[in-house]
């Protein structure tokens, strides 16, 4: 009984998510691509490089590359830590 | 033919068999296995969003003669979420590792009663 | 898993292992000009370090990759990501105090449009490529050096 409620369920799930993809914007046009357009324009006199995905990630964007650079850090310190007890066995 | 919405479609079809996943398997590397389908389809997705219809890359070395260039900052978002899942999907196996270690088995409905 | 794998195996990844460390150093250093960058390249030479552990089993990595090694390493790519933020603080967080300047990575001329690539410049852009790639890198190979252990001493206890 429970598992027929669950895949009820997520046959809902599923046709909705069905239902978004396809009444969706036309594939290929962006709606708003104003500040991309800014991007591509300057990265050559700006940020002096040829790669506007670089610049985006570390110049015009970079604190969010500084999360993403502490949530790294975090999830190896918690790795790191949770084999520490059996380290200790060891040496 | 033209294309239409199929990128789209395909990104939520691979949501949708990770929902799938994670809802009906037992065994906890499946869930897993499932959790990471759900962050590729969700980076597929962001990936196609930023699409100019006959665009080239956005880098200037080498690049070949055209008008427009695709939309450089959807690829910077998938790059972090890409790490992001990384991070997730290294702490999600080893607590898989350490709850069949305590245990002794790797079904969800077993592991539900707490001992000491 | 004191056993690699076969001899062909060992062999090929004797051949390719060198190739994969230049080709992810190189990834990390143009990603200014090319597609790359440094979490490209540092994933590229962490997978060749995870070829290396699977093909020669933990017993057979244990001089070579030290744990502690690589844990110091990842804390300083960190703290020197970080650094280069606070380069350009007079203006802004984050700002490119060295681009267009004539020092370290500034000084050629980018042309606009389709160009050949230049290599002197980008300012702070290289430098955290640098920075970021370690990082990863070295992370990386933590996390499967840390698991292959921890998860080994089970069976010979």
């Amino acid at each position: 009984m429970k598992k027929a409620a669950i895949l009820v369920a997520f046959l809902f799930v599923g046709a909705f998510l069905l239902l978004a993809a396809t009444s969706m914007r036309e594939f290929g046009e962006p709606s708003f691509a104003d500040m991309d357009d800014y991007f591509i324009a300057n990265t050559q006199t700006e940020v002096a490089a040829n790669n506007a995905v670089t610049a985006v990630v570390f110049d015009y964007r970079g604190f969010d590359t500084l999360g993403e650079a502490t949530v790294l850090f975090a999830a190896v310190v918690g790795v790191l830590a949770l084999f520490r007890k059996l380290r200790e066995d060891e040496t | 033919m033209s294309i239409g919405n199929l990128p789209f479609v395909v990104a939520v079809l691979l949501v949708a068999f990770g929902i799938y996943t994670f809802l009906f398997k037992r065994n906890l590397i499946k869930l897993v296995i499932g959790v990471s389908l759900v962050e590729t389809g969700v980076n597929l997705f962001l990936v196609t969003l930023g699409y100019r219809t006959a665009g080239i890359a956005p880098i200037y070395t080498f690049a070949p003669e055209a008008e427009r260039m695709v939309l450089p900052t959807p690829q910077a978002l998938t790059l972090t979420s890409i790490v992001i899942g990384l991070a997730t999907t290294a702490l999600l196996l080893s607590f898989a590792v350490f709850i069949h270690r305590h245990y002794g088995t790797l079904d969800v409905r077993k592991v539900k009663e707490l001992q000491g | 898993m004191n056993t690699g794998m076969s001899i062909i195996v060992r062999t090929i990844t004797r051949l390719v292992y060198g190739l994969a460390l230049v080709f992810g150093f190189y990834v990390i250093m143009h990603g200014h000009l090319t597609p790359g960058g440094g979490f490209q390249g540092g994933a590229v030479v962490a997978s060749a370090f995870a070829l290396l552990l699977v093909a020669f089993g933990a017993a057979g990595v244990k001089g070579h990759l030290n744990r502690h090694l690589l844990q110091t390493l990842e804390e300083i790519g960190a703290l020197a990501f970080l650094a280069l933020g606070f380069v350009g603080i007079g203006s802004a967080f984050f700002y490119n105090l060295l681009a267009n300047s004539g020092s370290l990575f500034g000084g050629a001329v980018v042309p606009i449009g389709p160009n050949a690539g230049v290599f002197n410049a980008g300012g702070t852009l290289p430098l955290m490529n640098w920075a970021v790639g370690l990082k990863v890198m070295t992370g990386i190979a933590a996390i499967v050096i840390a698991m292959l252990v921890g998860s080994r001493k089970e069976e010979t206890e």
